[in-house]
C-alpha cells in the first residue's frame, strides 16, 4: 500500500532541506521524498495536506494509562485514541500502574494491549525499583528486552541517593535512560501546591521549589559521577532550569522536558480552589515561567511532554487538599505550544517540532522515528496551524476530564495523525 | 436599603472591600442590643432554614452561629460530620448538592481544608458562610474581633496591632490581617521562624510587617492578639517544646508591659493557658476574651441576615 502526502509544508529539523517535498509511504516506510513535479506514483493513494504542517510524528515522553489497574480513569484504549486526537503517533507510559511496570510480563501486557488497540504506539517505561518503594533494583534489563526504553519511578522517586546511584550505574549497561520526577519529599510532603505568595494567601500547605532544585542537582552530580543518561521529567523551576544549563555545558548527560500547563499557567490559577489545577510538581511562581520559557527558547529544555494525568471525576470532586494531583494533556498540548510559544514567537515551527519529535526520539533512542527522511517509520503528525477550535472536556477520547482548559480556545491543531503508515485520525475540517 | 455588602456569600475577609466590612460591623451593631433583651428573639428570619455543616470540631462557633440563627428565628439544623467526605465515599460536591436540594437558605460551613466555602460556592444555590476553611480564613472570628477592638477603642483606622504566634497554619491571622490592613491599622506578626515565613509580609500589598520576636511586635501596640498553639504542630518539629514556646512567645505580663498602657488583649480561643498565654493576663481586666466571644453572636447575626437576604429596612 502506497500513501503521498503532497502539497504540505513538511518540518523536519533532523533533515532541513525540504522545501516543496512531499512524502511517500510504502508499507508503513518513508520510501521517499518526491518533487511535485514528480507526479503521483501508480496505485497510490493521495492525501491533500495543503496548508498542513507534515511533521515525523510526534512522541509524548511522558503519560499515565492507568493500565493495568485503574481502568475507571483511562485505558490503554481510550489514552492512545487520546494520543492520536491531540497529534501524539508515540507515547511513553509511566510505570505507576497496579500491579507497577517493574517485571517484564508487564511491559508486554502493556505493549500488547497496546497492539490491541492499534492507535498510537506505546513504548512503556519501566520502573527503577521494585514496586518503586526506592529499595530494591527492578528487572531493568529485562523490561528493556521486553520493550522499555526508559527507567523511572516517577512520582515516587528514590529517595535514597545511593540507590539512584547503584541506578543510573546498572542502567547505563542497557543503555537506558533514568527518568527522574525531582522532589525531594522531606522538603514537599503535605505540600498541595507551589509554596509562595499564592500559598500563603490561600492558607494551602506549599511544595517549595528548593525541592525540585536540589534534586535535580543530585541527579545531575550522580550523572557526572556514573556517565549514565539522566531525563530530568517536568522541569518546572528556574533553580532546576539553571542547574540543567549549567550541566549540559559541562557536557553531562543530562535532558529535560517540560509540560504545557507549566509553560501555560502560574500558581495565581489556584486562586478559585479548583482540583484541575492541582498537580505535581505544581504550577509555579511568574518567574519560574519566565525561566521555562527562557530554557524552552535557549535549548536547555529538551522536549515538550504532557504528563497526562487522568482521574475520575469522583476522585478529583474532593476537597483540595485531598484531590490527586494531575491534568489531562494530551489533546490540549500542541494546541497550548502553539497558543503559548509558536503564536507569541518564542520558537519557530522547526523549534517545535524539534522539542515534540526530533529530539523525544533521541531522548529515548526511538530508532526510525523522529524523522521523516526516507527509511524512517511513517508516523507522521498533521498541523493545520492556523486552525481556531475550542476545547471541551465533554468531546475528550480520554476517559476521565480533569483538564483545566475546558473551553480554551486554540489557534493550531493536529488534523490527522499517521502511525506506521496508516491513517489513525482525522479530524472534520470547516470547509 | 442596599446591603452593606454585596455578595450574599461570606467566603473571606480578603474577598470584601473596607465600606462592606464596615457595613456588616454596623448591622451587627444594630444586632447586639437583642441580645441584652429579656426574650432574645426577633421574627427577622423567621421561615428561613440555615443548616451549619461542620466538618470540624467546634463548640464556641457552632453555638455561636445557632444561637445567632435561633435568636432572629430562622430554624437551624446542626450538621457535624466527624470524617472527611472520602471516608464517608460521598464527594465534597455531592455532600453540598444533597444539603442545597433541601431549599436551605444559608449554609454554614466550617472544614478543615482550606477552599471549601469555595468550592461549595459554586455548585450551591443557598449563601455559603465560611466558618473557618483550613488555615485560610475566618471571616466571623476577625469580624467579632473587629467589633471588640472598635468597642474598647472606638476606631480601627491608625491602630497598631500585634499577632503572636504560629501565622502560617491560622486562619484567624490570615482574616484579622484582611481585616485591619483594610481598615488601616498597621499590623505586626511574630513567632517562631518555622510558622511566621519570611516573605509572610505580602500577603497583603501594605500595613503588614513580621517581626523577628514578640518583643518587637508587641511594643507600643494598641491590641495584642495572641494565637492559639495547635499541640500537634510540635510532633511534626516546627519547634522543640510547648516550654520554649512558652519562654519565647508567650503573653506574659512582663512582655504586655511592653504594650501600650491601654493595650487590650485578645485571643481566638480555646486557650491553652501557660503556653501562648499566661493566666495572669488572660485574666486581667485587659483581656477581652470574653467580650469576643460575646459580640460573636451578634456579628454571626449580623452576617446570617444579610446572607439570607435580609436588608436594614427589613
Amino acid at each position: 500500500m502506497k500513501l503521498l502526502i503532497s502539497n504540505g509544508h513538511l518540518i523536519d529539523p533532523a533533515a532541513p532541506e525540504n522545501t516543496g517535498m512531499n512524502v511517500l509511504i510504502e508499507d508503513g516506510t518513508v520510501s521517499a521524498w518526491l518533487k511535485a513535479s514528480d507526479g503521483v506514483p501508480e496505485g497510490c493513494e493521495v492525501f491533500d495536506a495543503s496548508g498542513l504542517l507534515v511533521a515525523p510524528g510526534f512522541i509524548d515522553l511522558h503519560v499515565h494509562l492507568r493500565e493495568p489497574g485503574q481502568e475507571h480513569k483511562e485505558t490503554i484504549a481510550s489514552g492512545c485514541a487520546a494520543a492520536v486526537a491531540g497529534g501524539w503517533t508515540s507515547v511513553c507510559p509511566m510505570p505507576n500502574t497496579n500491579p507497577v511496570n517493574d517485571n517484564a510480563a508487564i511491559t508486554r501486557y502493556i505493549i500488547e494491549q497496546a497492539e490491541h488497540a492499534g492507535l498510537a504506539n506505546v513504548f512503556p517505561i519501566g520502573a527503577i525499583t521494585k514496586s518503586s518503594d526506592g529499595s530494591e533494583l527492578a528487572e531493568m534489563g529485562e523490561m528493556k528486552a521486553a520493550g522499555a526504553v526508559a527507567v523511572s519511578d516517577d512520582g515516587r522517586p528514590v529517595p535514597n541517593a545511593g540507590i539512584m546511584r547503584r541506578a543510573m550505574q546498572y542502567a547505563k549497561d542497557f543503555d537506558l535512560p533514568v527518568i527522574d520526577h525531582c522532589e525531594d519529599k522531606s522538603l514537599s510532603a503535605g505540600g498541595v501546591m507551589n509554596e509562595g505568595k499564592m500559598s500563603l494567601l490561600l492558607g494551602l500547605k506549599g511544595m517549595p521549589a528548593l525541592a525540585e532544585d536540589i534534586d535535580a542537582v543530585r541527579d545531575i552530580i550522580l550523572a557526572k559521577d556514573t556517565g549514565a543518561h539522566i531525563h530530568i521529567a517536568h522541569v518546572s523551576t528556574k533553580g532546576a532550569v539553571e542547574a540543567i544549563r549549567r550541566a549540559k555545558n559541562e557536557g553531562i548527560n543530562v535532558t529535560c522536558e517540560v509540560t504545557p500547563h507549566h509553560f501555560t499557567l502560574t500558581d495565581r490559577s489556584v486562586e478559585g480552589y479548583d482540583t484541575n489545577y492541582k498537580m505535581a510538581p505544581p504550577l509555579r511562581s511568574d518567574a519560574d515561567l519566565e525561566a521555562i520559557l527562557e530554557g524552552i527558547k535557549d535549548g536547555t529544555i529538551d522536549a515538550i511532554a504532557t504528563d497526562h494525568a487522568p482521574h475520575h471525576h469522583d476522585e478529583k470532586a474532593l476537597e483540595f487538599d485531598r484531590a490527586p494531583m494531575g491534568i489531562t494533556g494530551l489533546e490540549t498540548g500542541i494546541g497550548l505550544a502553539f497558543n503559548e510559544l509558536v503564536h507569541k514567537g518564542i520558537i519557530s515551527l522547526e523549534r517545535l517540532v524539534e522539542l515534540c519529535s526530533t529530539n523525544p526520539a533521541r531522548i529515548f533512542k526511538l530508532a526510525g522515528r523522529g524523522t521523516l527522511t526516507p527509511g524512517s517509520i511513517a508516523d507522521v503528525t498533521l498541523i493545520d496551524p492556523d486552525l481556531v477550535w475550542t476545547y471541551r472536556n465533554a468531546d475528550s477520547r480520554s476517559k476521565s476530564r480533569n483538564s483545566p482548559f475546558d473551553g480554551w480556545q486554540f489557534t493550531g491543531r493536529a488534523v490527522a495523525t499517521i502511525v506506521a503508515g496508516r491513517l489513525v485520525f482525522q479530524s472534520e475540517r470547516p470547509e | 436599603m442596599e446591603k452593606p455588602y454585596r455578595r450574599r456569600d461570606l467566603l473571606g475577609i480578603r474577598e470584601l472591600s473596607a465600606a462592606e466590612i464596615k457595613g456588616i460591623l454596623d448591622t451587627a451593631e444594630n444586632f447586639r442590643e437583642i441580645n441584652s433583651r429579656e426574650i432574645k428573639k426577633v421574627p427577622t428570619l423567621r421561615g428561613k432554614t440555615v443548616i451549619n455543616l461542620f466538618f470540624e470540631n467546634s463548640t464556641r462557633t457552632r453555638t455561636s452561629f445557632e444561637l445567632a440563627a435561633k435568636r432572629l428565628s430562622a430554624d437551624a439544623v446542626n450538621i457535624s460530620v466527624s470524617s472527611s467526605s472520602v471516608s464517608k465515599g460521598e464527594t465534597l460536591v455531592d455532600t453540598a448538592l444533597n444539603l442545597d436540594a433541601m431549599d436551605p437558605d444559608c449554609i454554614v460551613v466550617r472544614h478543615g481544608s482550606a477552599g471549601v466555602p469555595h468550592q461549595l460556592a459554586k455548585v450551591s444555590r443557598a449563601a455559603i458562610v465560611n466558618a473557618g476553611d483550613g488555615a485560610n480564613e475566618h471571616p466571623t472570628q476577625a469580624l467579632l474581633d473587629a467589633m471588640t477592638i472598635r468597642e474598647h477603642k472606638k476606631k480601627i483606622n491608625g491602630l497598631e496591632v500585634a499577632i503572636v504566634g504560629d501565622i502560617l497554619h491560622s486562619r484567624v491571622a490570615r482574616s484579622n490581617i484582611h481585616l485591619l490592613t483594610k481598615l488601616g491599622a498597621k499590623v505586626r506578626v511574630a513567632g517562631p521562624g518555622t510558622l511566621v515565613p519570611n516573605d509572610f509580609a505580602s500577603l497583603v500589598e501594605s500595613g503588614l510587617e513580621v517581626c523577628p520576636h514578640a518583643e518587637e511586635a508587641i511594643e507600643g501596640a494598641d491590641v495584642v492578639m495572641i494565637l492559639r498553639i495547635q499541640r500537634e504542630r510540635q510532633d511534626s518539629a516546627y519547634f522543640p517544646t510547648l516550654r520554649e514556646y512558652a519562654i519565647h512567645y508567650g503573653l506574659t505580663n512582663e512582655r504586655l508591659d511592653l504594650a501600650r498602657k491601654d493595650a487590650i488583649v485578645l485571643h481566638p480561643g480555646p486557650m491553652n493557658r501557660g503556653i501562648e498565654i499566661a493566666s495572669e493576663v488572660a485574666d486581667s481586666s485587659r483581656s477581652l476574651i470574653l467580650d469576643q466571644v460575646k459580640y460573636g453572636v451578634a456579628v454571626r447575626m449580623a452576617v446570617l441576615y444579610l446572607a439570607t437576604g435580609g436588608s436594614m429596612g427589613g
